[in-house]
């Protein structure tokens, strides 16, 4: 049996309060860059196969700009924020103040990059200090790397760990959106994908028995 | 055009694996770090195809595994389902694609570097069955997504950025 399997509804709800508090200050500080409010879906704790996994983000076709980091220290794992190509288009515009920029084909301008990678690097420190200071642990971010490709390319990087013991992953989906701007549903995407030791360190953090 | 409408794709996921017969064509999308294998006999009309995430069965750290996952076992499975379906051992051949680079980082470990590590894997693991590559399209740093038709035994090649092409 793997160790996913061994995950109780009560330890689900603790990773859900992890995507909740991390989202939540990410999203914070995602509102003040863009000086506009922000809404966040109550994260989904899934485990899931990595196709369906795929599925989560639109599909292993799809081409989505996502921001790639470690998560290391104390307890480590993957993070992604993953962003549909309009929206990124428009956090490039909003954050640059170009209103004429265009995401449209590859070879993207560097800065248009450089700016993306600096949003990823923004937010997903927000989400894990937040995740730090919740559990006492010493958990800080890599470097982050950007990438604008299919779904099924990148994401396989975050599922490697997991990979050499598992065909499951335990993600931790939250979904930020911007008041219907988007008629598109997927809008920004934060998936923590934990490393498999990462569950037994972050439950004991907590005071909760890993086999409660 | 009734009959071109009949041709139907096998999919195979990640970390997965199938064959085809005619109509039939195979495909898997998004290969980042990940080879897709094709390996097939030309005149028997019988192809498979893996989507291999890891070089080496070794990896695993589990009892159970899941041969389609790892480079070593995965073509050994296969070309054994092949065989088993009629495809002769000395005229199968092979095509590859995948095993880009999709992420820069400083600090590399052996888990980032993993695309020429399978592509690498699934040579040697093809070379030590005596099965010939044909055509390959790896490394780089885009996502691919490949289809293969066993009409032509050509594989079609789709990238983000550098459009389609057929090997």
């Amino acid at each position: 049996m793997s160790f996913i399997e061994k995950i109780n509804p009560f330890q689900l709800d603790i990773l859900k309060e992890i995507g909740n508090i991390g989202a939540g200050n990410a999203a914070t500080a995602l509102s003040a860059i863009l000086n506009r409010k922000i809404d966040m879906n109550v994260p989904n704790v899934r485990i899931v196969s990595f196709d369906e996994m795929m599925e989560m983000a639109g599909g292993a076709e799809h081409v989505v700009a996502s921001v790639f980091l470690r998560m290391e220290g104390d307890a480590s794992g993957s993070m992604f924020f993953i962003l549909s190509l309009p929206v990124a288009e428009y956090l490039i515009r909003k954050m640059t103040g170009d209103e004429t920029f265009l995401i449209d084909s590859a070879p993207y301008t560097e800065w248009a990059l450089s700016c993306l990678q600096e949003f990823g690097n923004i937010l997903s420190g927000s989400y894990l200090s937040s995740l730090s200071d919740f559990t006492r642990l010493n958990i800080y971010p890599s470097v982050p790397s950007l990438s604008i490709d299919m779904v099924g390319a990148t994401i396989s990087y975050g599922l490697l760990e997991l990979s050499q013991v598992s065909d499951t992953a335990i993600v931790i989906d939250t979904v930020l959106e911007k008041d219907q701007l988007f008629a598109d549903s997927i809008n920004g995407h934060f998936f923590l994908l934990p490393d498999p030791e990462f569950f037994d360190i972050i439950f004991s953090a907590l005071g909760v028995s890993p086999n409660d | 055009m009734t009959e071109l409408l009949k041709v139907q794709v096998v999919k195979v996921g990640i970390a997965d694996m199938n064959i085809i017969k005619p109509p039939y064509t195979i495909r898997t999308s998004g290969l980042g770090s990940c080879v897709g294998v094709v390996i097939y006999d030309e005149k028997k009309e019988i192809a498979g195809l893996a989507h291999i995430m890891l070089p080496d069965s070794s990896l695993a750290k589990s009892g159970q595994i899941n041969v389609a996952k790892f480079a070593d076992t995965a073509i050994k499975e296969l070309v054994q389902i092949l065989v088993k379906e009629g495809a002769r051992m000395p005229f199968l051949k092979a095509k590859l694609a995948g095993g880009a680079q999709m992420f820069q980082f400083a600090s590399e470990g052996d888990l980032m570097r993993i695309g020429p590590r399978n592509v690498d894997a699934v040579r040697k693991e093809l070379s030590d069955l005596r099965i010939r590559v044909v055509a390959e399209d790896v490394g780089g740093n885009s996502g691919r997504t490949i289809e293969f038709n066993l009409n032509d035994c050509l594989l079609n090649i789709r990238t983000v950025t550098k459009g389609t092409k057929n090997i």
